[in-house]
């Protein structure tokens, strides 16, 4: 056994506590609740899988152990974090790689024109002096190359994954970049606790066998490692340990060897199943508003292969599934934003494809998932964002003039419109002439809500209508949706990545797989059926 | 209710920081230069009223070419550096009033209705360009627009022109490099209830006709096509979720724009009096470009007042420097500052550029 693992299993023992314990923790944000008593024991060597939905508070878990500012610009934690039986609150991430934690992000932090071996040691490059840096200080002195060079080297074989550390980082591909920063973690000395998050969402299936194997050999050195990911089947061949978080708790901690894929899935999307919280309405009469035949779909990462789906008149439809399999090509092909074929009829018309103005001109609305670059006009008022479609297509807040020749912007009723959605949707902005690119993402996204609530549409598709905004913003969100779906008798079809969220607001789930359909259930069924749907058809 | 926390400056402070920083530091530069050099005009003998009459002509002239830049900025195809295009079609415009004949302040209203289809015809082909290239528009205008001039050179040597007024007289053949205006539609707007104190002499009637276009122009940006015009530029994705066709909103854009390069130059021969053929459209566009920069324009925004101050305060620096400049120190330096306000401030917009963008 290396002597540095001997070491560190030693210190562990003489305290006789764990390496890593956490009693207690809680976080709220701004009066939401997103941590609620979090229990964790961790031991040197073990590997402990970190599951959950989107949301659920992984990553700010992870946040809190790692001391990044956000949490304490946010008002702290509540509840002990013990390192080595010893209480530790780190006020920044430098003190907790002090302390022996190391964390490899999702975005990667490397320098693309550097080499692996530059970003592996960056600024802890040994260094030699010279004789400027005797006249100036340290900071003239040289890098050591062949030492660096050794270092790296060290770390990489302590991965056990070759890369080339002599290769530029921009001409690396996806997974050599993932690796490159776990190279970088175990190049520190001092590290006793590797967090991973999500690092094989971007790896091919070689690599990411790679990586596990890589996380086995880290283990038996003494290393403990936590390793968030949405792949199940990886969590069970890995790790000696399953955490499974929901809604902000800790709901399971089990020896992955006890359970199953199955089980985890439903740990992690199930309330208590039986727990009927969504009141499922019965739909008077079921009219087909909508029906989509053979779609496909060219939108980049989202891909339509064919797809047929009936919606009913009335009702909130969810389309869910995991990334890339094709959620998210639906609406934006039946809208016209990307390029579609196949057949779409709305009320018995056929609805012509790739023309965004035919779609609107039936009433049909689109809130898109990239706010920022569809959604909104940054550089413009709240006013002009919310009352800009509604003119354009249906000459709303309109003043005619000369028998119709001339149309002019009627300033006054797109202010009112504005004031109306500012008050009914809660928009925080200090008034309706306010850039939109000032508000916050929640707000902006009320704002996307706005403006398709101002075209009074028929029918809408919302898009990921909760990507990326704060707990207390998704329920306002949610919650307008639903009111707008039974006051307006507006038919919804609501598209998004979290399945507990289209469970608590849609009446039926699709689930996309594979660009196509998977399957339609009641959105009372069991989170297994979902679970099971969902990776039907993945390729 | 929603909160509604005003953000105001509430010190004097703040408040002219914030009145500072809103204006421009560019064009606060200019404008205390502009200052400058009317306090110091009696102290180194230069006539002021002459000035000042002179300052006001030359915002008349060229006012209208500066707002020629306006619809093209707001549909996002940039700074129309192929200005030189509609001064083309204005060009023809002017000649052809001429060779058939017109003659007396008429003839200015014949040469615009003579330019427009010219205009039409030109922009409609720009804008299909510019469709073509987006995200380069403003390099590729300014190629047309150095193509366009070097095109008309030849033509204006072979194509059939007779009027004696304009032709070489040896050859009898082919337009002379300047044409004069008198007799034709010279000062057609200037005399137009034209205000004479003194040695102050302002031009009212061509004010007046920039009004009405200016006017025309910010009533244009207020009705429907004009907020799609604003919004494409804005976000033309955005535009295109809602319903809007953004080729044919930027392609009006281009006609405008060209059509009131070809008008603008037509305002500014009234006033100068000489019709200018060959290489003059050449150093038509920079001066525009740059006057609406100086009054606060970015690339992607720009209203009626920033073309008001831009062109006054452009054409106060041109007509101001040379005479304060030479009484000072007797040297020419009018062409030098010129140089310097206008590529400068096409050198700082884009750089400003790159800061706006997401």
């Amino acid at each position: 056994m290396p002597k540095e693992v001997v070491k560190r299993m030693t210190t562990a023992k003489q305290t006789g506590a764990p390496l890593l314990e956490m009693r207690n923790v809680k976080k709220n944000f701004f009066g939401n609740q997103v941590l609620t008593d979090i229990n964790l024991k961790l031991e040197a060597g073990q590997v402990l899988g970190l599951v959950g939905e989107n949301g659920a508070g992984k990553t700010t878990l992870m946040k809190i152990l790692f001391g990044m500012d956000e949490i304490r610009e946010t008002g702290g934690y509540g509840g002990d974090i013990f390192l080595n039986g010893e209480k530790v609150n780190f006020s920044s991430p430098f003190d907790a790689l002090a302390k022996g934690i190391g964390m490899v992000h999702q975005e990667f932090s490397l320098i693309p024109g550097f080499t692996a071996t530059e970003n592996i040691l960056l600024n802890r490059e040994p260094k030699k002096e010279n004789v400027v840096s005797l006249v100036f200080g340290e900071r003239m002195n040289t890098l050591e190359r062949r030492e660096m060079d050794r270092q790296s080297e060290a770390a990489i074989e302590k991965m056990g994954v070759r890369i080339d550390e002599n290769m530029l980082i921009n001409n690396m591909p996806v997974g050599h970049k993932q690796f490159t920063e776990i190279a970088r973690e175990l190049s520190k000395e001092q590290l006793q606790l590797l967090i991973l998050d999500e690092p094989t969402a971007v790896l091919t299936e070689h690599e990411a066998v790679a990586l596990l194997d890589s996380i086995r050999g880290m283990a038996s050195r003494g290393i403990a490692v936590i390793f968030i990911t949405h792949r199940l089947q990886e969590i069970l061949s890995v790790c000696d340990k399953v955490a499974v978080m929901r809604d902000g708790c800790l709901v399971q901690n089990v020896n992955a060897k006890d359970t199953s894929v199955q089980e985890i899935t439903r740990w992690m999307v199930g309330r208590n199943i039986s727990s009927g919280e969504n009141k499922h309405r019965q739909l008077a009469h079921q009219n087909v508003i909508m029906s989509i035949r053979h779609l496909w779909v060219d939108m980049p990462g989202e891909t339509v292969r064919d797809v047929n789906l009936d919606v009913f008149e009335g009702e909130i439809l969810g389309i869910g599934g995991l990334a890339g399999q094709g959620k998210l090509g639906i609406p934006n092909g039946v809208m016209g934003l990307y390029e579609a074929g196949g057949q779409v009829t709305f009320r018995g018309n056929e609805i012509a494809l790739n023309a965004p103005r035919r779609c609107l001109d039936a009433s049909l609305a689109f809130v898109s998932e990239d706010r920022r670059g569809v959604g909104l006009l940054l550089d413009e008022s709240l006013e002009w964002n919310i009352a800009f479609p509604a003119m354009q297509i249906q000459n709303k807040f309109l003043k005619s003039y000369l028998g119709g020749l001339i149309k002019w912007r009627d300033e006054k009723a797109i202010r009112d419109v504005t004031e109306k959605y500012i008050d009914e949707l809660a928009i925080k902005c200090t008034s309706s002439r306010q850039n939109a690119k000032e508000l916050s993402g929640g707000n902006q996204q009320k704002v996307c809500l706005a403006k398709a609530f101002a075209l009074e549409p028929q029918f809408l598709f919302v898009s990921e209508p909760t990507r990326g905004i704060d707990v207390g913003a998704k329920s306002l969100v949610l919650n307008a949706l639903k009111k707008f779906n039974q006051e307006s008798g507006v038919t919804i079809v609501m598209i998004s990545s979290e399945l507990e969220e289209l469970r608590q607001v849609c009446d039926r789930i699709a689930i996309v797989s594979g660009g196509r359909i998977a399957g339609i259930l009641p959105a009372s069924d069991s989170s297994e059926d979902f679970g099971m749907l969902m990776v039907s058809q993945v390729k | 209710m929603s909160e509604t926390v005003n953000k105001t400056p509430t010190t004097f402070r703040e408040r002219v920081m914030e009145a500072l920083r809103s204006f421009g530091l560019p064009r606060l530069i200019i404008a205390g230069f502009l200052l400058l050099l009317f306090i110091l005009a009696p102290f180194v003998n230069a006539d002021l009223p002459m000035q000042i009459t002179n300052t006001i002509n030359r915002f008349s002239w060229n006012a209208v070419l500066v707002l020629a830049m306006v619809p093209m900025v707001h549909s996002g195809c940039g700074l129309n550096f192929g200005l030189p295009l509609g001064i083309v079609a204005g060009l023809l415009g002017g000649t052809l009033s001429i060779e058939l004949g017109f003659r007396g302040p008429m003839s200015f209203f014949t040469s615009v209705l003579i330019a427009t289809p010219f205009a039409l015809l030109f922009g409609v082909g720009y804008g299909w360009l510019l469709n073509h290239i987006k995200g380069g528009e403003m390099m590729i205008a300014t190629y047309v627009g150095f193509s366009s001039v070097s095109f008309m050179c030849m033509m204006w040597l072979l194509l059939p022109y007779h009027s004696p007024n304009m032709v070489w007289g040896l050859s009898g053949k082919g337009l002379r490099t300047t044409i004069s205006l008198e007799g034709y539609y010279d000062k057609a707007l200037a005399n137009f209830l034209q205000i004479n104190i003194g040695k102050f002499s302002i031009p009212v009637g061509t004010l007046l006709f920039f009004a009405l276009l200016a006017f025309c122009m910010w009533a244009f940006l207020h009705t429907k096509t004009g907020t799609a015009m604003t919004a494409v530029g804005s976000n033309p994705t955005f535009a295109r979720a809602a319903g809007i066709n953004v080729d044919k909103i930027r392609l009006l854009s281009v006609v405008m724009s060209t059509w009131l390069g070809a008008v603008g130059i037509l305002v500014y021969q009234q006033g100068f009096g000489f019709i200018q053929l060959y290489n003059a459209p050449f150093y038509m566009a920079l001066p525009a470009v740059s006057a609406i920069l100086i009054g606060g324009a970015s690339v992607n925004k720009a209203s009626i007042m920033n073309v008001i101050i831009g062109t006054f305060l452009f054409q106060g620096i041109v007509t101001m420097t040379p005479t304060v400049m030479n009484n000072m120190i007797h040297m020419d330096m009018s062409e030098v500052i010129r140089m310097i306000a206008s590529n400068g401030m096409i050198l700082y917009a884009l750089t400003r550029k790159t800061e706006v963008r997401r």
